[in-house]
């Protein structure tokens, strides 16, 4: 398992009011992404903890355009990743905001 | 050894007792790893990598078959034979062979009083050998409606929005991958909101996919020639002969010689997946370890430059590519699409500074690098990142940008022109999701109109019946 943690400026802070969301599953090619509001609105952290090694820079050109592209200010997301590709990354990640900036079911 | 399609570890059993030494093929789908090992170690000698109708063209010229071994279904006891549904290359082969002063040996499961219909004329053929079981057939052309994936549907969504739509593509050929698999299941759900029946997708040179039973079912389809046939699909097929070209006897008639000639002369858009695509837009599916041969993309996916009826797409994309040109004298362009996700199988990137086939020419010292679509071919790549269309590009550098701006987070995307990825978006050479309305959020399963392959035997009514191997119920 590799670990690796991103702290990085969100220039949009997220809706909603909602306290917690997860998208996606752990499978192979897939991951979850636990989003939970923590920390600075202006900041998102981003945890990642994957089974595929020596992608860093990758998620590094993952996180940093999500944070551009979405509001992720105040948010801190855990993900368990199962060996996604970058699609499905990204993908995840905006569900996960989605998801936190809707009403409690 | 002249084979088109090298599928049978027994076919390359030939090399390695040394019956044969030096083949030109055009596909090797599941023996692509062992077609490789035996290049590279000497034991195969390679002619060319074909596509298809280039192959046909060769029987007739300088690659004309002494010997023909065909398969049927059944023959009579004057030699005629019926191959059912999988025609396919058989009357092409024959043709060569017989008239050519060759020797034609069929193998058929049974010797009959009456055939259902004559496929092979009994007098072009010299040997029948009676097997008593039937040929096997690989079911090559089932997508499994479970293993699509968001990003796939996505692409699938922009093709049909931003191509299919502003095109009016209504004559058509489809690759054999997931993201195609994608727009045959959302035509009558995505397409339909649209208000696209009719307008698309009515004319298709395919096989009989699977897949394209809801779009069918749904009265989206006109007419369908196929190449071959596929395992399971016979009697949906036979059921609905007013769609695809049936004999007498009801059974489907494929042939792939004709529905390849089809393909590259009547039909207005090719769209299909590749392994990897270069900065100029060269595209192959050639790895390091796998040569698995083109079939008949290179076909399809090519500009026919013998054409000269006109159709709406084919005159609008030759516009694009040719502004200036006087009307009447100017070229259309067949639509090529290349269709994927920027990431592959095992986090492989689609997109690439180097091919692998440069590398495969180089180290068999060939002359040709087996390229799947020449770069002057393509026309639109479209990835989950968005459409490049590559008719609007006016230099190579902006070709480049316009591919490294669809290539997502691989190196090749990562190293863009940001400046000019963003002028050639405001020209619309490049169309986001969201230029083209498309939520990526909506890309969600719900929208495919079978999610299994029990879906799609229920909405053939019970006709289809999957191969085992596609059954987990």
């Amino acid at each position: 398992m590799e670990t690796l943690r991103f702290d990085l400026p969100a220039p949009n802070p997220a809706r909603g009011t909602r306290r917690v969301a997860l998208a996606g599953v752990v499978a192979s090619g897939n991951l979850e992404a636990l989003v939970e509001r923590a920390g600075a609105p202006d900041r998102c952290v981003i945890e990642v903890s994957t089974a595929a090694h020596g992608f860093k820079a990758l998620w590094e050109a993952v996180t940093a355009d999500f944070v551009q592209r979405h509001a992720a200010g105040g948010l801190h997301i855990s993900i368990n990743d199962g060996g996604a590709r970058p699609d499905i990354v990204s993908l995840r990640l905006a569900q996960g905001v989605r998801l936190i900036e809707e009403d409690e079911a | 050894m002249v084979q088109s399609g090298v599928v049978l570890p027994e076919h390359l059993d030939l090399f390695e007792t040394g019956i044969a030494r030096r083949l030109d093929f055009s596909y090797s789908g599941p023996q692509s790893a062992r077609i490789a090992q035996m290049l590279f170690g000497g034991q195969i000698e390679l002619g060319a990598v074909h596509t298809y109708l280039e192959l046909f063209a060769r029987y007739f010229v300088d690659l004309t078959p002494q010997v023909a071994l065909i398969a049927a279904v059944s023959a009579d006891r004057e030699g005629n034979l019926y191959t059912g549904p999988n025609t396919e290359d058989t009357p092409t082969v024959v043709e060569a062979a017989s008239f050519g002063g060759g020797i034609v040996i069929a193998q058929v499961a049974e010797v009959v009083d009456k055939i259902p219909r004559v496929d092979i004329p009994g007098d072009r053929v010299h040997f029948v050998v009676e097997t008593g079981k039937p040929f096997y057939v690989e079911p090559l052309f089932t997508r499994d409606p479970a293993a699509i994936t968001e990003p796939q549907i996505l692409t699938a969504m922009l093709a049909i929005k931003g191509l299919y739509l502003p095109y009016g593509v209504r004559r058509l050929n489809h690759g054999i991958g997931f993201n195609t698999a994608a727009i045959e299941l959302l035509l009558p759900t995505f397409g339909e909101k649209l208000g696209l029946k009719g307008k698309v997708c009515t004319h298709f040179a395919l096989n009989p996919h699977p897949t394209m039973i809801p779009a069918i079912e749904a009265g989206w389809v006109e007419q369908i020639h196929c190449f071959g046939s596929e395992v399971g699909m016979e009697d949906y097929v036979r059921a609905r002969s007013d769609i695809f070209f049936t004999g007498p006897d009801g059974s489907l008639r494929s042939n792939r010689a004709y529905c390849q000639t089809a393909g590259l002369y009547a039909c207005d858009m090719f769209i299909g997946s590749t392994l990897q695509i270069d900065l100029e837009g060269h595209s192959s599916t050639v790895t390091a370890s796998r040569i698995a041969g083109f079939g008949g993309a290179p076909n399809m996916g090519s500009d026919a430059r013998g054409r000269r009826h006109p159709s709406g797409p084919w005159l609008k994309a030759g516009a694009e590519a040719d502004p200036d040109s006087p009307a009447p004298v100017r070229r259309g362009r067949k639509l090529v699409v290349q269709i994927g996700e920027t990431f592959g199988e095992g986090n492989a990137p689609m997109f690439v500074e180097r091919l692998a086939a440069l590398e495969l020419a180089e180290k068999l010292k060939l002359d040709l690098a087996p390229v799947m679509v020449y770069a002057d071919d393509t026309t639109h790549i479209v990835t989950e990142e968005g459409i490049a269309n590559l008719l609007l590009c006016r230099s190579r550098d902006e070709r480049e940008q316009a591919i490294r701006g669809v290539a997502g987070f691989t190196e090749i995307g990562r190293q863009r022109d940001r400046k000019m990825v963003e002028r050639l978006r405001e020209r619309g050479v490049i169309q986001r999701p969201e230029d083209l309305g498309i939520d990526p959020l909506d890309a969600d399963r719900n929208l495919l109109a079978a999610r299994s392959i029990k879906d799609l035997m229920l909405a053939s009514g019970g006709l289809y019946r999957p191969p085992s191997r596609f059954r987990n119920w």
